[in-house]
């Protein structure tokens, strides 16, 4: 069941078709799988393995590399709160734990609910924003304590399921590049020539 | 006086009276979208670079002597003249894998101006002879994901991007490409492991330059996104209107996050070696000073990699050769303000904690010295360090960065700037980072880490019973 569905496949065939060589899809596909069951799955591994003609275990050799993959269930909401330095001078460290507080989990945990998970997170490039925190990675700024109390009613109420999607889905929209259009993407090695916009030049050596 | 003015829309972007190159747009709504784009000079640069010819193209640029603003801050016009003759294709890898602690500036340019990057993009690659371009954004950035998708739908139905580029012979795909979390794929080699669907190592040196060998083994540029930014202003003006900004060793502007205990912290687009670090954070057009009326600690000139300034460098320029003779750098462009109510071994630790936990564990010093720094300076925190532990974080430094650490000079103290950069025993900077983000606060600020540790215990000599 947490193979690519045959909707998702054939966004899956489209991306691997944008690299020279197919493995470099494979973040891609995991962000895909990830969007589609919530984490990235044994199952959807192997699936990709497949598709790419690599083994399931460079596949996951990959994937446990970057944090943002989970290979097990998190809640709908990932809360990250960031606790690098900009943010750690601007109550970082309260607001954490101000959230472990409310949701009476610990940072790396997620509720009974299955609705919230929160992390400590590392810088979120919203540097003179701090204290930041993302829900699913979309940025919050400045957070209060009671910004933050709101954010969990508003989230729980599903006042904010328009603007955030669940956990997994990354952009709302993604890149179509139409086939009439598209240059494509040659193995190097079958490339010999410079692309036609490069004057030749004549070696006379 | 000048006034700087910030909108709902662009969250801690303060526009000023300063010459504007890469955000120049930021403050329309909607910036982001092709119809202002085209409205505001956008895609001119592309149309100028395809009547100018690509050797004439990569003549300006190297003109224009554009520095990389990723945090080397190496020529652009250099790095692509080091690409091998006659080797194809060539590829263009764009860095837009922002997460230096501090640093906020390309994931503002991709979300406010997309098409001004992809314009970039298309000019490099029409000049560098690449063929095909991949735009790799940090995935912690759904927003950029979202408006760089959207500009290069409408870029490519327009004409802009794909084949046979508004009638010419240029092509070119410029594929949309998603991280996952990881901070050392900001490191040229390790972003191109990334896309090839690796672990984000770096690659071992030589070759030091993807020019020469890099995606797929072939000949590979690797730029910054505020660095593609700045093109299609050099291809629209030419390269002395931009030499005309800036000085001439640092042409042009730069984005500056300066966040922390200052009243207005904020993103400005700066220009090159005209601001000191105390107009910086004084400045009525910038800081405004330190918040409540406290006094300035210390600040981080360059990202979380660099070694800290204290009140004495204020008057340095914001330029990179006065901040490296004065101990550090300038690195990605990111100021981090401290006032006198700042724990400074806490601080030190969230940037070890930082590096600690992004090493990538390929070199050994790294991997094992970043852990070790982390795990003494926990216990410094926490109260149960000793003296010899001070020490300790010294000697394990040492085994990444040996030799003389680059710091700032301190009248307090008696202290003389020891200039940049290190020497290192790993292939990227996360190991030096890890270190050099505890040796300066350590050497600067030793009697707040003392005040935290007790005396170690001494060794005593017991004596065997005689007979």
């Amino acid at each position: 069941m947490s193979r690519l569905t045959d909707a998702n496949l054939a966004i899956a065939r489209d991306i691997i078709a944008r690299y020279p060589r197919k493995k470099s899809a494979l973040i891609p596909l995991l962000h895909l799988t990830q969007e589609q069951n919530g984490y990235v799955t044994d199952d959807a591994m192997r699936h990709l393995a497949e598709l790419l003609d690599i083994t399931p275990a460079e596949v996951i050799g990959t994937a446990t590399f970057y944090e943002m993959f989970k290979f097990e269930e998190v809640g709908t909401y990932v809360i990250n709160i960031c606790q690098t330095m900009s943010c750690a001078l601007l109550g970082a460290g309260a607001l954490m734990h101000h959230a472990e507080e409310k949701l009476g989990i610990k940072a790396g945990s997620t509720t009974a609910d299955g609705m919230f998970t929160i992390e400590a997170a590392e810088c979120q490039a919203a540097c003179t924003e701090a204290p930041t925190m993302q829900v699913n990675y979309r940025h919050q700024y400045r957070v209060t304590t009671e910004d933050f109390d709101q954010m969990i009613d508003d989230l729980r109420s599903g006042a904010l399921s328009g603007d955030i999607p669940p956990h997994g889905t990354l952009g709302r929209n993604r890149q179509n590049i139409p086939a009439d259009k598209f240059v494509g993407a040659p193995d190097p090695d079958d490339v010999t020539e410079g692309p036609a916009w490069i004057p030749v030049k004549v070696d006379n050596s | 006086m000048s006034k700087a003015i910030t909108r709902e829309y662009t969250p801690g972007f303060y526009e000023g009276d300063r010459p504007k190159i890469v955000t120049s747009r930021f403050e329309y709504e909607d910036s982001h979208t092709i119809e202002r784009f085209e409205a505001t000079g956008g895609y001119e640069g592309l149309k100028a670079a395809l009547a100018m010819g690509p050797e004439a193209m990569a003549g300006e640029v190297k003109a224009s002597t554009l520095l990389g603003r990723g945090g080397a801050g190496f020529p652009a016009g250099v790095k692509w003249g080091f690409t091998p003759q006659g080797v194809w294709p060539r590829y263009l890898v764009v860095n837009g894998d922002e997460s230096e602690p501090g640093t906020y500036k390309d994931r503002l340019l991709m979300e406010r101006d997309p098409h001004q990057l992809i314009e970039g993009c298309l000019i490099a690659s029409y000049a560098a002879g690449l063929s095909q371009c991949f735009l790799y954004v940090r995935g912690e950035m759904p927003l950029a994901h979202e408006r760089i998708a959207k500009a290069l739908d409408d870029a490519y139905a327009a004409g802009y991007v794909g084949k046979n580029i508004l009638g010419s012979d240029f092509s070119l795909d410029i594929v949309l490409h998603w991280g996952a979390g990881a901070y050392v794929v900001g490191e040229e080699t390790a972003l191109i492991e990334s896309l090839e669907g690796e672990r984000g190592m770096p690659r071992l040196k030589p070759p030091y330059f993807p020019a020469a060998v890099g995606l797929y083994g072939q000949p590979t540029i690797v730029n910054n996104v505020e660095t593609l930014a700045n093109l299609p202003f050099i291809a629209a003006n030419g390269s002395a209107a931009f030499t005309s900004i800036g000085t001439e060793t640092s042409p042009g502007t730069r984005m500056v996050a300066i966040s922390g205990h200052v009243k207005r912290p904020g993103v400005y687009e700066i220009v090159n070696g005209s601001t000191s670090f105390r107009d910086i954070i004084y400045g009525d057009e910038f800081c405004q000073g330190i918040r409540d009326g406290n006094e300035l600690k210390a600040f981080v000139p360059g990202g979380g990699s660099a070694p800290w300034f204290l009140p004495d460098q204020l008057d340095i320029q914001f330029e990179s050769k006065q901040a490296g003779a004065a101990g550090s750098m300038l690195g990605s462009g990111a100021v981090m303000v401290m006032d006198d109510t700042t724990d400074i071994p806490e601080m030190a630790l969230t940037l070890v904690r930082f590096y600690a936990h992004e090493s990538c564990g390929k070199c050994v010093p790294c991997r094992e010295g970043g852990t070790w720094l982390l795990r003494i300076l926990e216990r410094v925190c926490s109260g149960h360090g000793t003296d010899a532990d001070l020490d300790q974080l010294l000697e394990v430094g040492q085994s990444i960065c040996p030799g003389e650490m680059p710091h700032a000079s301190s009248e307090r103290l008696g202290l003389e700037a020891v200039p940049f950069p290190y020497k290192m025993t790993t292939i990227c900077f996360v190991g030096p980072s890890a270190y050099a983000s505890i040796h300066s606060p350590l050497t600067l600020f030793r009697d707040e880490f003392e005040a935290k540790v007790v005396p170690a215990p001494k060794r005593v000599s017991i004596p065997v019973a005689a007979g």
